[in-house]
Order: structure tokens, then C-alpha cells, then sequence
């Protein structure tokens, strides 16, 4: 990829060709209970409606609570679980509508980097066939052979060769995660889902995994979903971060727009929560308090889902009526009804947002 | 859903104790305190290593560090939670003056319920799963604060309603399981609170948290220290928590204080390279989007021991010869103490420096 289109990539909004196109993606899980034959009781509506676009050779950041839904969106998009409802097109081809010698083709060109990678590299099994493991699986035959290709994978991850042959257990979490970047690039993919990527690891080794994985991009000219709860990393390595409260997406932005104007009360209160390792920046900071926890996904509350939380919530419109999102400026699409009014301080926090022994009344 | 009035948070004074002389130094004082774990058959474990920090009312102080660097073994030893078998603990810990290694376990134990209490990362470590919040809140109360059964449940939902556990009657019934994490972790606190402890230990305590039940328990904690006096060790490796909250900062490496310092020339110019390395590698929400992150290279397995020079050699950057030929002392250097043959160029000088290493 020569460097004006990834620049084009990196810089325009997703525009007509994107790479990843998800359209009303919902995915339930049946909630089953009985003792003698399983009954549906319900469903965890984990993802409910989600539409998003992922621009070729660009970041697209999911960040929002755990529960929200994320992961199983990178799921379902890999269609590691089946969606309920919704499409998932993947460089122009509808995923759901593939089998057999076609699934697995397009499936080669997506992978995913998980958590913790020792929980998905099998302990008995040495780097070498982790990383030999993809190709045979898609009979791929590397030019120069196997054992070339594996050096050459460990080499780009930063792994000395000799690494080839021995075991998970025997490397640190950072490098692990190496390991596990190396595999799911081992197929020359052109997607990359990675849930919580560094979330596992030691702090001062986060920023070596954050830097590999942007490395890579920048190399292979991959197409990254990053999922993390970490609004903070999310920014870093993202062009266009998607916000999301009970399986639904609640906004969607530009990376610097997000941080420098967030316009949904969630957004906004979940970045007022976080963290910023500067003194003088935290004292001058207010941070508006949300009361409660995450409704369950089971049972999501009526009209806009965040209403039970919501410090700027109003009488009309908030309890019973679904907001859409609506762009409100380029590239960048809020669900609330009140979003103009909350970003011109027409609607302000209620005072309990600023104290957290405020106690919620049971709704 | 309506917000109910916002409360005072009267956790009351932490009460004089009586029959005890006038005594003005620190709350607690840690002196050289070592840990050493020893098991038949395997190398010694020196888990903490001359450690001496203080902590006086109404101060916050913070101790971070990756995993594995001892901050959890510190607390517990203070605490005197350490395992009594295979153990070997030296220097000094008094509260108030008085010496807690060597203490009878039921002086501990005793202190432990009155005058110091301590919140652990998973609550449900240290919440007993088959027993009501409200009876174990109200056994702290009434073995403590000699309260009766019936003072002590009103007393038991007040707590939970300043921690901000809505419908405190009814919650008081439930058991630990049926708590959300973030509502087990504010149980937790409320008995921790419950006997008006003075020194309060809080061990990540909202590590397994999403940000925004993090932002209302470190509120609650940083208003039960201005209004209380209590004196609150907050042990995290989140640099952001300890920013906007810690008074004084201990960074500690591999078993040993790396660097002492309070929050503001901690932060604004770190003189230890690895506290300086843990800034400079992490993203930050409010840097501009494209700013390099500075990783340390390594990881924190990659140590040699203090013995033969500075643990932190092997991945340091500033590294000079005498780094691992012999180990460097906690020296007085401006406003910090720092551990460091090389330590990075105070205040004035930082800003040029810091351009040439990145
Ligand atoms: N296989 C499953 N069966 C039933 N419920 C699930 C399953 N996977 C996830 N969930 C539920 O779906 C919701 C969203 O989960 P998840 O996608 O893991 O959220 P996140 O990654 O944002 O933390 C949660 O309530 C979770 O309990
Ligand atoms: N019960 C124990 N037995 C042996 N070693 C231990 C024990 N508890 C902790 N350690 C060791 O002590 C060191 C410090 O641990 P800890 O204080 O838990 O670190 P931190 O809380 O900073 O992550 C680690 O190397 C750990 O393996
Ligand atoms: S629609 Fe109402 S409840 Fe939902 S985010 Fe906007 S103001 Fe809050
Ligand atoms: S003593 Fe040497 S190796 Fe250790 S931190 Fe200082 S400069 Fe680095
Ligand atoms: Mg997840
Ligand atoms: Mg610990």
C-alpha cells in the first residue's frame, strides 16, 4: 500500500468503500431455564442494532463498560457467534451469505487477537506450531517454506528465532501477546479484530504492544477493530472511536473530535471518570458522577437506554422515546435527544452528579 | 429515576483514644520493613526490601508499582495479615508509636476492628459469602463500638447509604452474590468504615471496576479522608488514580522504594528513570493523538538482584557501570528521595533533556 493511500485511509471518514460495513447487527442470547425441558425466559440483547463502517487501513476504536457488548460485536463480525439479525459485509461481500471453500477463504482475511493470549495459545504446543497452525489449517505454502515464514513472523513481532521452539508458559505476558499478534497475522489478513489487547499486561508494557500493533499497521497496511475499555489507549491508536452503552452504539466520532467535544452524556461522563495521570490536570478537573450500575442487557431500560444513568435525563422524551443517531457534524453521530442542548450548557447536570453519596432512589 | 438529597458524608471524627499520651509524630511509621519468604526446598523470596514510608491524619499516601513489586506484601504486613509460617519479617511498623511486628495476634486482631482497616481488590476475598452484608457490617459494630443488635442495623444502613448502596434496608438482607461488583466493593468499604478505623489501606481497590463505579468509590474515599482525618494508603499501578488523589507517592521496584516524592514534582519531573519511563509509556486521554508513546523496554521479570546493583538495570535506559556493580541507596535529591546512580535532570533542566531522549 503506497503511503498517499494509507494517508487517505487514515485522514477521510469511512466514504463509500469501506471495508468493514455492519448494518442493524443484533445478537441475542437465549436466556434457558426448566428443570426437565429448557424453556426461553428471555434473551441478553449483548448487541441490539448496531451499524458502523471501518475505512480501509484505518483504527476503529470500541470503548464503553464491560457488558456494553463489544466483544461480542468482534465476534459476530468474525461470525465466531451468529448474529440474531443485521449484516456484516466484509470488502463488499455479504459474510452470512458465504459457505464451505468461501467462508474459509474470507475468514483467513479476518483474525483476532484476544486478551489473554494464554488462555487462547495452547500450553502444550510450542511457538513454532502456534504459528505453523493457521497456515496448515488453510494449507498455505509460504514462499521459502515453513520454518522461514515463522522466523520471519517472529522477527516482525520483535521474538528472537529462538523462540521458535519453546512454550508459552516460558515468556513474560508482553511477549505472549507477541506470540499471539504473530499468529493472527500469520495469514497476511486484512482485518484485525483485537479485544482488549493490552488490558492483561503490565503497565510500562502496554505502550510496547500499543506501538507493535501501529507498527504493523503501518507495515502491512491492516485494518484494525480495537476493542478496549480503556478510553485512553482507544484514543491513541484510534481514527474513529464508537461508543457503546447496552449493545447499542450511543456515539461515534472522529478520535480527536470525541476527546475534544464528546456530545453524549455518556460519552461525557465516561471521560470526565477517567484518570489523567497529571496533578494539576486532576485538580482543576470536574467529573460528573453517574449513579448506579449498568442495567442488565436482559431487560434494557425504555426510550433511551441510558436514562436510568443519565445526569442530564429530562422530563419528556428521555423515558419513552429511542433516540437515533444523528450527525451532528461530520463523521460524527450522537443518540440523544438532547444533544444540542447539552452542548451549548442549555441542559446542565443535575447537582447529584457531582457528589458520589448522592444515593439513586429505586426507580 | 430521581437522585436522592446528597448527604454529608459524617463518617464521625476518628475518636481520641483515651489514657494514651500525647503523641504527634505520624499515624503510622514503616521502617525498613522486609519480607522474606521462605519454603523448604526453593530460593528465599525477598518480596520487600527496607521499605520505610509515614503516613499522618488526614494524609493520602500512595504506593505504586507493576505487579509482583511488593505493594500487597507491605500492606499485609502492616495489617498483620502476613501468613504466620514460612515468613520472615524485619524492621518496624507503629501505629501511633506503637510497635506492631512482634504484636500478640489478639492486639492485632483487636486494632485491626478499631483503629485500622483494610479494602482488598476482589471483594469477595475478603466478604464472607454465606453471611448477610448486614450481619457482617453490624458484627463490626457491635464488637467494636459496643453498639446493640438494634443500634447497630440503623447504624449498619447508614453506612451503606453514605457509600452510596441505594435502598440500604433491603440491601442489608442480601448476600455477597447478589451485589453487583461495584455495590460489593462500596459493602466492603462501608465495613471497613464501620469502626471509624484511622488508618485505611485500600489494596487496588477499583482495579476490577469500570471507570465510571471508579470515579464514584475514589469521590467517596477522598471525601472520607478530608471530612474524617483518616489517614489512607492507596496502593494502585494506575498512575492516573494516584495523580489525583495521593499527597505523597513511594514508586517501588522489585521489593524496594525507587522513588518518594510528593504528588506535584513527582509527576511534573519524575528523577527516577523508571518513574519516568512508566509517564512517558503510557497514554494519556488529554495528549494529542499521535504523540509517541516512550514503552520500557523489557518486562518486569527482567531483574537482577539489588544485591549486585539497581533491579531495574536490565531495561533502564540511563544505565551508567556502577548500575550493575553495586546497588544505589534512597538519596535525598530536591524534594524527592530517589534510588539511582543516574537519576534524570531535576525541574529547570528537564524540559531540554527530555527533547534530546525522544
Ligand atoms: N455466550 C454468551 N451467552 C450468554 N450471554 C452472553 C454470552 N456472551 C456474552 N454474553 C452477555 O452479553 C453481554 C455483552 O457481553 P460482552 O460482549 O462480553 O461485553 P463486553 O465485551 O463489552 O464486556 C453481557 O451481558 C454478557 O453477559
Ligand atoms: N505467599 C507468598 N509466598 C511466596 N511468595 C509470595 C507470596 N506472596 C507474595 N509473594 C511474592 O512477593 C512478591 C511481591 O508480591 P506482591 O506484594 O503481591 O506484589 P504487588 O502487590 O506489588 O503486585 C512477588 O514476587 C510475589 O510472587
Ligand atoms: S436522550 Fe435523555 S437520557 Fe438519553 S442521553 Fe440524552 S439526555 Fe440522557
Ligand atoms: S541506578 Fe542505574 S540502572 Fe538503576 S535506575 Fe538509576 S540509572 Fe537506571
Ligand atoms: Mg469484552
Ligand atoms: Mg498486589
Amino acid at each position: 500500500m503506497s503511503d498517499s493511500v494509507e494517508e487517505a485511509g487514515k485522514r477521510l471518514p469511512a466514504g463509500p468503500d469501506p471495508l468493514l460495513r455492519v448494518r442493524g447487527l443484533k445478537v441475542h442470547f437465549p436466556i434457558v431455564k426448566g428443570v426437565f425441558v429448557d424453556r426461553v425466559v428471555g434473551h441478553v440483547r449483548a448487541v441490539d442494532g448496531v451499524d458502523l463502517d471501518v475505512a480501509r487501513g484505518s483504527t476503529y476504536g470500541l470503548v464503553g463498560e464491560s457488558g456494553c457488548g463489544k466483544s461480542t460485536l468482534g465476534r459476530a463480525v468474525l461470525r465466531l457467534v451468529e448474529p440474531t439479525a443485521g449484516t456484516v459485509e466484509f470488502d463488499g461481500v455479504d459474510v452470512a451469505s458465504l459457505k464451505g471453500e468461501a467462508l474459509r477463504r474470507e475468514r483467513r482475511r479476518m483474525q483476532m487477537v484476544f486478551q489473554d493470549p494464554m488462555s487462547s495459545l495452547d500450553p502444550r504446543q510450542s511457538v513454532e506450531s502456534v504459528l505453523m497452525e493457521p497456515l496448515l489449517a488453510h494449507d498455505v505454502k509460504p514462499e521459502g517454506g515453513v520454518d522461514a515464514h515463522v522466523r520471519r513472523l517472529l522477527d516482525v513481532v520483535g521474538l528472537p528465532g529462538s523462540a521458535a521452539g519453546r512454550y508459552p508458559h516460558e515468556f513474560s505476558g508482553g511477549q505472549r501477546q507477541r506470540i499471539g499478534i504473530a499468529r493472527a497475522i500469520a495469514l497476511n489478513p486484512d482485518l484485525v479484530i483485537a479485544d482488549e489487547p493490552v488490558s492483561a499486561l503490565d503497565v510500562s508494557v502496554q505502550a510496547q504492544v500499543v506501538n507493535l500493533l501501529e507498527d504493523l499497521q503501518e507495515q502491512l497496511g491492516l485494518t484494525y477493530v480495537v476493542i478496549a475499555h480503556d478510553l485512553a489507549v482507544v484514543r491513541h491508536v484510534s481514527d474513529t472511536i464508537g461508543v457503546m452503552y447496552l449493545g447499542m452504539l450511543v456515539e461515534e466520532a472522529p478520535s480527536d473530535d470525541l476527546y475534544a467535544t464528546p456530545r453524549h452524556p455518556y460519552t461525557i461522563s465516561l471521560m470526565s471518570a477517567i484518570p489523567i495521570p497529571d496533578p494539576d490536570v486532576e485538580d482543576l478537573r470536574e467529573r460528573i458522577l453517574l449513579a448506579g450500575d449498568l442495567p442488565s442487557p436482559a431487560n434494557p431500560p425504555s426510550g433511551c437506554r441510558f436514562h436510568t444513568r443519565c445526569p442530564f435525563r429530562q422530563e419528556t422524551r428521555c423515558d419513552d422515546e429511542v433516540p437515533l443517531l444523528r450527525t451532528l457534524a461530520p463523521g460524527h453521530r450522537v443518540a440523544c435527544h438532547w444533544a444540542e442542548e447539552v452542548a451549548d450548557g442549555r441542559i446542565t447536570p443535575a447537582a447529584s452528579a457531582f457528589d458520589a453519596t448522592a444515593v439513586p432512589t429505586e426507580a | 429515576m430521581g437522585t436522592g438529597r446528597s448527604e454529608e458524608l459524617d463518617l464521625g471524627q476518628a475518636p481520641g483514644r483515651p489514657g494514651r499520651a500525647a503523641y504527634d509524630g505520624p499515624l503510622l511509621a514503616v521502617d525498613d520493613l522486609s519480607v522474606t519468604f521462605t519454603r523448604r526446598g526453593r530460593r528465599d523470596v525477598r518480596a520487600v526490601d527496607g521499605v520505610s514510608f509515614a503516613i499522618r491524619p488526614g494524609e493520602t499516601v500512595g504506593l505504586v508499582g507493576e505487579s509482583g513489586s511488593g505493594k500487597s506484601v507491605t500492606a499485609l504486613a502492616v495489617m498483620g495479615l502476613l501468613p504466620g509460617r514460612g515468613v520472615r519479617v524485619g524492621g518496624s511498623v507503629r501505629l501511633e508509636g506503637e510497635e506492631l511486628l512482634g504484636a500478640s495476634d489478639d492486639r492485632l486482631r483487636d486494632l485491626r476492628g478499631r483503629e485500622m482497616a483494610m479494602v482488598f481488590q476482589d471483594p469477595m476475598t475478603s466478604l464472607n459469602p454465606v453471611v448477610s452484608i448486614g450481619v457482617q457490617v453490624t458484627e463490626v459494630l457491635r464488637r467494636h463500638r459496643d453498639m446493640t443488635r438494634e443500634q447497630a442495623s440503623v447504624e449498619a444502613a447508614s453506612l451503606l447509604r453514605r457509600v452510596g448502596i441505594p435502598d440500604p434496608v433491603r440491601r442489608l438482607k442480601d448476600y455477597p452474590h447478589q451485589l453487583s461488583g461495584g455495590m460489593r466493593q462500596r459493602a466492603l468499604i462501608a465495613s471497613a468504615l464501620a469502626c471509624r478505623p484511622r488508618l485505611l489501606i485500600c489494596d487496588e481497590p477499583t482495579t476490577a471496576l469500570d471507570v465510571t463505579i471508579q470515579a464514584q468509590i475514589l469521590d467517596l474515599l477522598r471525601q472520607l479522608v478530608r471530612e474524617s482525618g483518616t489517614a489512607l494508603l492507596m496502593i494502585t499501578h494506575d498512575l492516573g488514580v494516584v495523580a489525583g488523589l495521593c499527597d505523597t507517592v513511594h514508586v517501588m521496584y522489585s521489593g524496594r522504594v525507587v522513588e518518594s516524592a510528593p504528588r506535584r514534582p513527582l509527576f511534573g519531573s519524575p528523577r527516577h528513570p523508571y518513574t519516568g519511563g512508566l509517564l512517558a509509556s503510557i497514554p494519556r486521554l488529554d495528549a494529542p493523538r499521535g504523540a509517541p508513546l516512550h514503552p520500557i523496554q523489557g518486562s518486569p521479570n527482567d531483574t537482577i538482584p539489588w544485591e549486585s546493583g539497581c533491579a531495574f538495570a536490565p531495561r533502564c535506559e540511563d544505565r551508567v557501570d556502577a548500575c550493575t556493580t553495586s546497588a544505589p541507596a534512597l538519596e535525598v535529591r530536591g524534594n524527592a528521595s530517589v534510588r539511582c546512580w543516574n537519576p534524570l535532570p531535576p525541574p529547570g533542566r528537564t524540559a531540554a533533556v527530555q527533547e534530546v531522549r525522544a
